[in-house]
Parts: structure tokens; sequence; C-alpha cells
């Protein structure tokens, strides 16, 4: 019976996978990948990873489903966007995919035995750090250097998308989110749900430390109550020379470096807590960064400056 | 079966399906979604390997997990980054597939 639902799953993401390839309109193939996003984090819930599970939903299928419609509604309208080229290019193409595919298949049916596991590890240490989600300490405590430097990539990516804004634009808005058509529905949404979401994003981060969630999937949950705001026309984005935003950008990130410079002092070193202050000093790390996340990820989605600065 | 396994074979279809679209599709806007599915494919070979590494009375090895969290995070990061690039370059008038082309030459540099 359990794996007759987990058969059902993967014929559907199968689907959604060939349709988001094969689909004539490039809308059409977004909606399919949102949707495959969608599926994949109830995949996640399959495999009992609900950290992931949340991440998936919220910043796989959501914010990356929204940048990509966002380029739909931007691009001209091309009859067969989707055209591939002829027939035997494709079977080609096909046989050397299905090939790599063959291989990756024949690794998962010939498995290691025992399965190597980190997990022993993880739990040797989870006593130090004080928390009891085991993914959170992994994230802010085992691989924190792996966190700080994502985090680096976050804001090199929001001033790599800041950079493509033309000269006579730089500082100013970026181009508005709201629907070409204005919609009741959208409006009415905007001004019941964020104090809702507002709410479960704080919940989301407060909890993380203990139960699932955490800096990331809080912080998207902001950003997206943020961005629906934006697309209902209810506030603008905000002019990116704004200092006050670009320090919200920063704290998470400096935060996070400051701890991990104090480490040398106060412990055995970088990104080390000292012992019986871990978690407090973790909670306040994840505070800053889901801050920082969530402008981040509202401003990557918004984009470049596309209107000049004000006087 | 198990449905770890079943789970490792749909990641491996979908690394295959992606790469199918990242070769073929000729415009970038559909070559960045396709890339996308490789990297969900890879994604799940890391759930796959956390739920068979369930030891210590943990549901799935934390490790990675924690990673695929940052991985997600990182490949939105990318695509945004990608998008912004794409738009820009339709802006400044460079020839690609995705506007309507004058003439096939165009795309020679």
């Amino acid at each position: 019976m359990s794996l007759a639902v987990d058969l059902v799953m993967v014929l559907l993401i199968l689907t959604a996978a060939v349709w988001t390839i094969l689909a004539r309109d490039r809308r059409d193939a977004v909606i399919a990948f949102i949707v495959l996003g969608l599926l994949l984090s109830l995949v996640w819930m399959r495999l009992l990873a609900v950290d992931v599970a949340l991440t998936e939903a919220a910043v796989g299928g959501g914010a990356t489903g929204l940048v990509l419609l966002r380029a739909c509604a931007r691009l001209l309208p091309v009859e067969a966007d989707g055209a591939l080229p002829g027939l035997r290019l494709q079977v080609a193409v096909g046989v050397l995919c299905a090939v790599v595919g063959a291989c990756l298949a024949a690794v998962i049916l010939s498995p290691p035995e025992p399965a190597p596991s980190l997990a022993p590890a993880v739990a040797a240490h989870m006593e130090d750090v004080g928390l009891k989600n085991p993914v959170t300490v992994v994230l802010l405590a085992y691989r924190a250097l792996d966190t700080l430097l994502e985090k680096v990539v976050l804001v090199l990516g929001l001033i790599g998308v800041w950079a493509l804004a033309p000269d006579l634009f730089w500082g100013g808005r970026p181009a508005s989110l709201r629907a070409a058509v204005p919609s009741g529905t959208l409006t009415f949404l905007a001004r019941v749900l964020p104090p809702i979401g507002v709410l479960i994003g704080i919940y989301l981060v407060w909890n993380g430390a203990d139960h699932p969630g955490g800096t990331f999937q809080g912080g998207t949950v902001l950003a997206a109550m943020w961005l629906l705001v934006m697309m209902a026309d209810l506030g603008d984005p905000p002019e990116t020379r704004a200092l006050r935003l670009r320090r919200l950008v920063a704290v998470g990130p400096a935060l996070f470096i400051a701890v991990g410079l104090a480490g040398f002092g106060m412990a055995d070193g970088f990104l080390s807590y000292p012992p019986g202050y871990a978690k407090p000093i973790i909670v306040a790390v994840e505070v800053a960064l889901a801050l920082s996340i969530a402008v981040i990820l509202g401003l990557m989605v918004a984009g470049p400056a596309a209107k000049e600065p004000d006087q | 079966m198990t449905p770890a396994t079943l789970y490792g074979l749909c990641a491996a279809a979908l690394v295959a399906i992606g790469l199918f679209g990242l070769i073929l599709h000729p415009s970038p806007l559909r070559k960045v979604i396709s890339f996308n599915l490789v990297g969900s494919g890879t994604f799940l070979f890391f759930g796959v390997a956390a739920r068979r590494g369930a030891v210590a009375g943990f549901l799935g090895d934390p490790v990675p997990q924690a990673m695929v969290i940052t991985g997600i995070v990182v490949a939105f990061a990318a695509t945004a980054l990608a998008v912004a690039l794409l738009l820009r370059m339709l802006e400044s008038g460079a020839p690609t597939v995705d506007g309507p082309p004058e003439q096939p030459d165009d795309l020679s540099p």
C-alpha cells in the first residue's frame, strides 16, 4: 500500500518533468516546473526530511517559480518557443541522456553496505550545542562554514542582479511587481494574509532550534508576504540605494562573521561557540540571518533597478 | 523495493530528462528551467542517501539534508541571477532565440 503511494508520486513527478521540457509554450513549462517543485516537497515528506520539504516548497517551487513567471511576462510572445531541433538529433541526445540516467540508476541499485552515515558524529555533538533539531545543529554548528559561505553567495548574487541595472537607473527602484490586470482577490489576500504569514515566519525561525523549520524557511515566508504586498500594488519595491535596506541585507552575514571571529578569542577557533552559550548565540544569528534572507530573496525576485532614483 | 530506492530511480530519471532539455532547447530561459530540473534530481539523490543513513535514532542523516537546504537556496540565487542576465541581454538588443531573430547569421559573434 505504502509503496503504491510512492509509485503514484514518481509517475506524477516524471509527467511534470517531461511536460516541463516538452511544453510548447514557456509559461506552460514554468507552471509544470512549479507543480514539480510542490510534488518534490511531498517526496521530501515521504523521505522524512521535513526541513528540506519546507525549503523546497518555499524556495524551490515558490520563489524560483515566481522569478521564472516574471521572466515569461517580460519576454516577447514568440511562437513555438519550445520547438526542439530535428528528430535525428533528438533521438541521439535522448539515447545519451538515457545512458546517463541508467548509470545513475545502477549506482542507486548497488548501494554501499553498510550505508555511510555521519549521523553518529552529529549525535555526539548535539549535547554540546543544546539544540534538538539535528538539521539546525549541522547548519549552524557542525558545518557552519558552509552556511556562512552560502549567505555570502546570496549577497554576491544580489550584487550581481543589481549590477545589471543600466547606469541611468543605478540606485533606483526595481520594476513594479504589480499584476497587469488588477485583481480584487489578490488585493484582498495581500491585506489579510501578511499578519498571519509574518507570524508563521517568526514561528518557523524561533522554533527552528528544536523542531523542523529555521532561518531559510522562516525568511522565505517573510519574503513571500512582502512580495504579495508588492504584487497587489499596496507598496512599491524600495530604492536599491536606500541605506536602511542595504544594512538589512548585510546584518545577517555580518553578525555571523563577527560571531565566527569572536570564536578565536572565546572558544577553539573560527565559528566555534563558547561552551554553554551555543544556543543563545545560534538563535541570535538565526534571527539576523532570517531578516537578511527575507530582504535578499524579495530583492532578487524584484530584480535590478528599472527606474531613475528619486531626487 | 524500498521507497528510498524508488525515489533514487526517480532522481536518475529527473537528471536524464533535465539534461535532455538543457542540451536541446535553443531558448536560454528553457535551458535555465532544464538546469533546475537536473538540480532537483541531484538534490533527490542526497535525500535518498540521507534516508539510507538513518542511524543513531535519527529519521535520516542530517548532514546531506542540511547540504540540500543550502543547495536549494544557492540554486535559487543562481536562477535569479541567470534570469536577470537573460532579461538584460534582451533589453540591450542582443540577438537571442527568445526574441524574433532577424537572420540566423546574427547568432554568430
